[in-house]
């Protein structure tokens, strides 16, 4: 049953997991949006080579599984490459970033390109170059509409984070897996306690993504 | 006579294997009204999109100031102009568009100034300034710190006119700019047009389906038909007098 | 270090391949629970008393907005722990419930707004011509509100099938687990685990252009207009 005793044995534990978490969330946050952002605009560059490798990465990313590029990334690229990414963490954070970037980059590919037409031949015949034209006009609008998009990505990476457990980093996951194995009994309690924290983590982000909606929605062409 | 502005030398546009204009030859003086008339889809739009560069001619010359404006010297070769090339020659041309094409992410002064700062270099108290007083001149001083989708159709245009202007262009193209609009919203943007108009020292090409303001306005109407010019004279001269049929069956249309 | 080597590989493959029924039967088998299960969601969502409708509500986000792993763990090591309803499961029943009903959150969603997208109109003809609430739904409303939603569904399958290797963890033997013990066992982990990602963009990719498809002669059929937020596939945890 979960008793009071019970949660106060188990609270501490799970908490020496948070900083692993949000550690993770946050690098692969910064990452995935990078990548994003890289990838969404070499898949418009007028370089078709640029553009192909990029589809590449886009589709191969979208086509696996991230429990598997997570995997892979772990085992296989010290081997191949004889890259070592020094710590789980990276391994991680690049297979989190990167597979999400994939995805994100797909929303800033399209963002960009929904911006009407119009906007362009506008800034045109105010006779901007092409930087100022996409720095200016498109691309103000185009982050408006990946707003939305990207609030759920937020969601989306935090579950994701608790992948890492399974190559060794000490996570909330982790920490409840121990519990577990030391307890079985106390199971219930444990991983309703780590879905608790997971959601706790999750709520600031739920009214993120609300607060990225609504600013979405101001300011965007009403022709 | 003065130099022409801007001349067209047998240009011909197509769109895929539709041929839509075929040779138009044309000239503008400075400070010239020019009016362009026709049914839809003869192809007045097109003409004043290829000056603006937003549209390539398929032959022909475009010449603007006397510099060509699709065409430039490279190692001694004539090469097709590079972004470079058009950004030199079309800071001499403003355009306002049929849908007006605000920025919607910026206010109204915002829409005004951004171009002068970035474009043309000016630092922002001038170009705030010279904003200013372009939106007063149009009537909209008060809703400088407004975005585009709080105001009407014909406010919108008439902002849209005004970051066009304060870019000081020599030649001020004018795309249909009345039939997005309500009819009751029509008379307001006609009338900042005739004040420009009657300012003087800024070429226009209207591309029109206002008949009366055009010969109001204009010193020179085209009736533009199957890709050519097929009537052009003083405003009076092609809109009442002409002999040509399908101009004639054509005005009827708008006069009825 | 050893660098690839396409012995391996080619030892490994009919090994790894041998779990690709599972992997394809649990894909389907939680797919079709999320299916049913969505629209329990879309009706509790439905039931017009405040508290419920907001409890509905949070719950699914709860489930929507935390691990599918933690989900899995906690159905297959934790329900059978818990007094009185519990009882235990096998690994695949469990990654059924278990990500099924994490999907299911996702997939009620998806026919709320294509209830949603059905013109006002439809209600008020089917009242005006003396439909059953029943008859409404099922003769009206339903028929209408789902084939729009068709692109999106097929959407989630192909997530789902990329979720589904999750539950190697409990011990389901797909595609990925296969990989893991041939690596465990020979310690080569880069050529099995190279061929699942093989498998899965061999079927997952085509797939999705079938659904890119699909969508176009969707949104031709029914004007657009019950399409939301088409275009872009989540990619869910």
């Amino acid at each position: 049953m979960i008793t009071i005793s019970a949660i106060s044995e188990i609270f501490p534990v799970l908490m020496q997991g948070i900083k692993i978490t949000v550690t993770v969330l946050l690098a692969s946050i910064v990452c995935g949006y990078l990548f994003a952002f890289i990838a969404g605009f070499c898949r418009l560059s007028n370089n078709v080579i640029l553009r192909k490798f990029t589809g590449l990465y886009v589709e191969v990313f979208r086509g696996t599984s991230l429990i598997v590029q997570l995997f892979w990334l772990y085992y296989a690229l010290p081997i191949l490459f004889g890259i070592d990414l020094g710590s789980d963490f990276w391994a991680g954070v690049l297979a989190i970033s990167l597979n999400y970037g994939a995805y994100m980059s797909e929303i800033v590919r399209g963002s960009i390109l929904s911006v009407s037409k119009g906007q362009t031949e506008a800034a045109t015949a105010l006779n901007m170059s092409s930087f100022q034209r996409m720095r200016l006009v498109i691309f103000p609008q185009a982050v408006r509409m990946m707003l939305p998009e990207f609030g759920n990505y937020l969601i989306q990476m935090l579950k994701a984070t608790s992948l890492v457990s399974l190559i060794g980093m000490t996570d909330i996951l982790y920490y409840g897996d121990i519990l577990r194995s030391s307890n079985l009994s106390q199971a219930p309690t444990v991983y309703l306690l780590v879905l608790v924290f997971y959601f706790i983590l999750a709520l600031p982000l739920i009214f993120l993504t609300r607060k990225m909606e609504s600013i979405s929605k101001k300011g965007v062409a009403s022709e | 006579m003065s130099e022409p502005i801007v001349t067209f030398q047998d240009v011909h546009k197509s769109f895929g294997d539709v041929k839509v204009l075929k040779g138009i030859d044309l000239e503008v003086k400075p400070a010239e009204k020019i009016a362009i008339i026709g049914p839809s889809g003869s192809g007045k739009t097109t003409i004043i999109r290829m000056l603006m560069t937003l549209e390539e001619p398929t032959a022909g010359d475009i010449i603007v100031d006397g510099n060509n404006l699709w065409k430039m010297e490279k190692n001694g070769k004539t090469v097709d102009a590079n972004d470079k090339h058009l950004r030199a020659i079309r800071g001499d041309i403003g355009m306002v568009f049929q849908h007006f094409n605000l920025f919607p992410h910026m206010t109204i002064l915002e829409n005004c100034m951004t171009a002068i700062i970035h474009v043309k270099g000016e630092n922002k108290e001038k170009a705030k300034k010279h904003s200013i007083e372009m939106l007063e001149k149009v009537g909209l001083g008060d809703k400088l710190d407004n975005y585009p989708s709080q105001l009407s159709g014909g406010q919108k245009q008439r902002v849209a006119m005004a970051r066009a202007l304060v870019m000081r262009p020599k030649v001020m193209l004018f795309d249909e700019v009345t039939s997005a609009l309500d009819p009751e919203l029509v008379g307001e943007v006609l009338e900042v047009i005739r004040g420009i108009a009657k300012d003087g020292e800024m070429a226009m090409i209207l591309v029109t389906h206002e008949m009366d303001f055009a010969l109001d306005v204009a010193d020179k109407v085209l009736f533009l038909d199957e890709g050519v010019i097929a009537e052009q004279g003083s405003a009076s001269q092609v809109i009442e007098h002409s002999k040509n049929e399908r101009l004639q069956s054509f005005l009827k249309r708008f006069r009825s | 270090m050893n660098n690839w080597n396409w012995d391996t590989f080619f030892e490994a493959f009919p090994l790894v391949l041998e779990g690709i029924w599972i992997t394809i039967g649990l894909t389907v088998a939680c797919y079709l629970f999320a299916l049913l299960f969505g629209f329990v969601w879309t009706f509790l969502r439905r039931i017009p008393i405040k508290p419920i409708n907001w409890l509905v509500t949070w719950v699914m986000e709860f489930i929507r907005s935390t691990p599918p792993l933690v989900q899995l763990f906690f159905i297959f090591y934790a329900w059978p722990m818990v007094p009185v309803v519990g009882f235990a499961m096998d690994p695949f029943t469990s990654a059924v419930l278990g990500l099924g009903l994490h999907f299911s959150t996702y997939i009620g969603e998806v026919y709320r707004s294509g209830i949603d997208a059905v013109d006002k109109g439809q209600w008020e003809a089917s009242t005006a011509l003396n439909f059953s609430t029943r008859q409404k739904w099922t003769k009206i409303i339903i028929p209408q509100a789902i084939p729009p939603t068709i692109p999106m569904l097929g959407n989630y399958l192909i997530i789902m099938f990329k979720e589904v290797p999750l539950a190697s963890t409990i011990g389901v033997v797909g595609i990925l687990q296969m990989a893991n013990n041939y690596g465990a066992q020979n310690w080569a982990y880069l050529e099995p685990l190279t061929i699942v990602a093989i498998l899965f963009l061999i079927l997952s990719y085509p797939s999705a252009i079938l659904i890119k498809k699909l969508e176009v002669k969707m949104n031709t059929r029914f004007d657009k207009k019950a399409v939301v937020n088409s275009s872009s596939s989540k990619g869910a945890v």
